[in-house]
């Protein structure tokens, strides 16, 4: 392939003075794993909007698989294939489990015309659905309801209609956040696999995590990408330790 | 907590219960009030498919009731003068047919809802409420001044529209018809409720971020459930006017709107039977309090801030405990 899955040109935001995004320019490749990681307020999740189409970009391109998606709609870009995880969880409280991840699958069916039919009932959508939430562990959670659920057990099902989607690149906002050791170490290795089917734009604050799983680290701080490279790269980088990782490292 | 579908059976039994005792005790008024209840109760089922599943607040759904109850007048009106209904170009025959209205009525609502919604759709919250209410207030002064039928005086219609086999003159009868069409139109929002389309609704009722990333557009799901909704409570509508034989522009009035929405909040927002639930205790209250005093309505308020207050889920939820149980 001679195109990423996933980039952006130069993509430029302000909020009023604050530069939230400066000229960023990032790119996902087939089987990879590129971890965003920066302070708190740097800019990730503003990133993330552009990318994913809840904020429009005052300059600049969002790219998916060779084409300008820059001016389609949130749906638009999630049918042409991206799969994103909320940092703050975004489900349907009053509903269950199950039907949470069979809305992922009715997204990606793209008929959500029918009034007739029960859907819990549709064999297709459920086996999709139904498949995501074994891979992440809720399968004997189907019938609860969201509310109910544990703060690991949502993350774990933003993740799972994320999965019913197939989609070409996931895109992933703190998928570890609050989620204890053990879980995150779980999810860690789920993730591991998972850039085989797509590669994942991974933002998150678990450095163990991101070293553990990245191929190659943007640093991000305020609103400008001081570094990308490997996980050595980044660990050696004097800059980064700095305006980053300066106790840690 | 009562399971829903007890306290559902048992209104159907007492809406079907009750109008037979007075038909035994010679009591038509009495099936008149359960034929009031009964037609309210289904505007209010077509307000709850938009609010309760879809989350949109409409203070404009007079607008198609009005629709409705015009569809039923002026086809009606035609039919008694024997007047062609002149369109210019070509010209339809009045009709004193009951299935042909209903068709009318419910096309020519769910047209208005379609427009309505396309733009009102394009605003959320408050200035949805307001347009909504803007479009009602539209219809309200438009037949106002709609000489031809009436304009603020309304007009009457001497003979109740006819169903074949039936003699709907027979106010059983005509009961039994307004109680067949509601229990069609639940059993189709139950359905509703658990398909695809349910589903997808619902969920763009509650998070609608989630809708879109799963590549669903929620405002073409919430401009569907409109329209379905604008239809139904357009049926309502010509039967209402049937009931009456009368048509006016009251039937377009915001206060219209705002009386069905107290019905689907009195009954339980969301809940395929609140709207029954809600309309058969509002008719209740205005008969039995009516009786007492003029300020009736004092006493309603008081009761729905209760509710409001104290059981956000309305009477069913009161009864039956809410749809979900948080820890
Ligand atoms: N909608 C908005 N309006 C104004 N400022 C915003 C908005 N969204 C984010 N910001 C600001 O932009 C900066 C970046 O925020 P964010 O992208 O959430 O950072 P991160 O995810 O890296 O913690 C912060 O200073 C934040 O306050
Ligand atoms: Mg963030």
């Amino acid at each position: 392939m001679t195109e990423p899955v996933l980039e952006t040109r130069n993509i430029t935001r302000r909020f009023g003075a604050l530069m939230a995004s400066d000229s960023i320019s990032i790119e996902l490749w087939p089987g990879e794993i590129h971890a965003v990681i920066g302070p708190n307020g740097a800019g990730k999740s503003t990133l993330i909007e552009q990318i994913c189409g809840g904020l429009k970009p005052d300059a600049g391109q969002v790219r998916l698989l060779g084409r300008d998606v820059t001016r389609q709609s949130t749906a638009a870009r999630a049918r042409a294939g991206l799969g994103r995880t909320f940092q703050i969880s975004a489900l349907a409280m009053e509903d269950t489990v199950l039907q949470n991840a069979i809305l992922g699958a009715l997204g990606a069916s793209g008929r959500p015309w029918g009034i007739w039919r029960p859907v819990l009932k549709d064999r297709g959508l459920r086996a999709r659905a139904e498949e995501a939430l074994h891979r992440v562990g809720l399968e004997d959670l189907t019938a609860k309801h969201c509310a109910d659920l544990s703060h690991g057990q949502r993350r774990q099902l933003e993740v799972a209609v994320a999965l019913t989607l197939r989609p070409k690149a996931f895109i992933m906002d703190e998928p570890m956040a609050g989620l204890g050791a053990e879980g995150s170490k779980r999810l860690t290795g789920f993730l591991d696999g998972l850039r085989e089917e797509a590669p994942i734009l991974l933002v998150e604050h678990d450095m163990d995590a991101v070293f553990a799983l990245a191929d190659r680290i943007s640093v991000l701080v305020y609103g400008r990408i001081i570094a990308t490279g490997t996980v050595d790269e980044i660990r050696a980088n004097a800059e980064v330790r700095e305006a980053y990782l300066g106790e840690g490292a | 907590m009562i399971p829903e579908r007890h306290v559902n059976a048992a209104l159907l039994v007492g809406l079907v219960a009750v109008p037979m005792w007075a038909l035994a005790a010679d009591e038509p008024y009495t099936i008149t009030l359960a034929t009031r209840a009964v037609i309210l109760a289904l505007a209010a089922v077509g307000l709850n498919i938009a609010l309760g599943i879809g989350g949109l607040v409409s203070l404009g759904h007079a607008a198609f009731f009005g629709i409705g109850g015009y569809a039923m007048g002026i086809l009606a009106f035609h039919a008694q003068t024997f007047t062609p209904l002149d369109f210019g170009a070509f010209s339809v025959a009045g009709t004193k047919s009951m299935p042909v209205i209903w068709l009318a009525a419910l096309v020519l609502s769910a047209l208005a809802a379609l427009v309505i919604g396309l733009l009102s759709l394009r605003t959320s919250g408050v200035y949805f409420i307001m347009i909504t209410l803007a479009f009602g207030q539209m219809f309200y002064y438009f037949t106002i001044s709609w000489s031809t039928y009436g304009g603020e005086d309304g007009m009457s219609i001497y003979v109740r529209n006819s169903f074949p086999g039936l003699d709907t003159l027979v106010p059983v009868q005509f009961f039994g018809i307004c109680l067949i069409l509601l229990c069609l139109v639940l059993f189709l929002n139950a359905r509703l409720v658990r398909s695809r389309f349910g589903l997808a609704l619902n969920a763009a009722r509650q998070v609608s971020v989630r809708v879109e990333t799963v590549g669903l557009d929620p405002t073409r799901l919430k401009l569907l459930a409109f329209v379905i909704s604008g239809a139904v409570t357009g049926l309502a509508g010509a039967l209402f006017a049937d009931l009456n034989r009368f048509v006016s522009p009251a039937m377009f009035s915001w206060q219209f709107s705002g009386e069905i929405m107290v019905l689907v909040i009195l009954g339980g927002v969301g809940r395929i039977f609140g709207p029954v639930v809600g309309a058969v205790v509002f008719v209740t209250l205005e008969h039995v309090l009516g009786g007492l005093t003029d300020f009736w309505h004092i006493y309603l308020g008081v009761i729905l801030l209760l509710i409001v207050l104290f059981a956000q889920g309305g009477i069913i939820g009161l009864l039956c405990g809410r749809r979900v149980h948080h820890d």
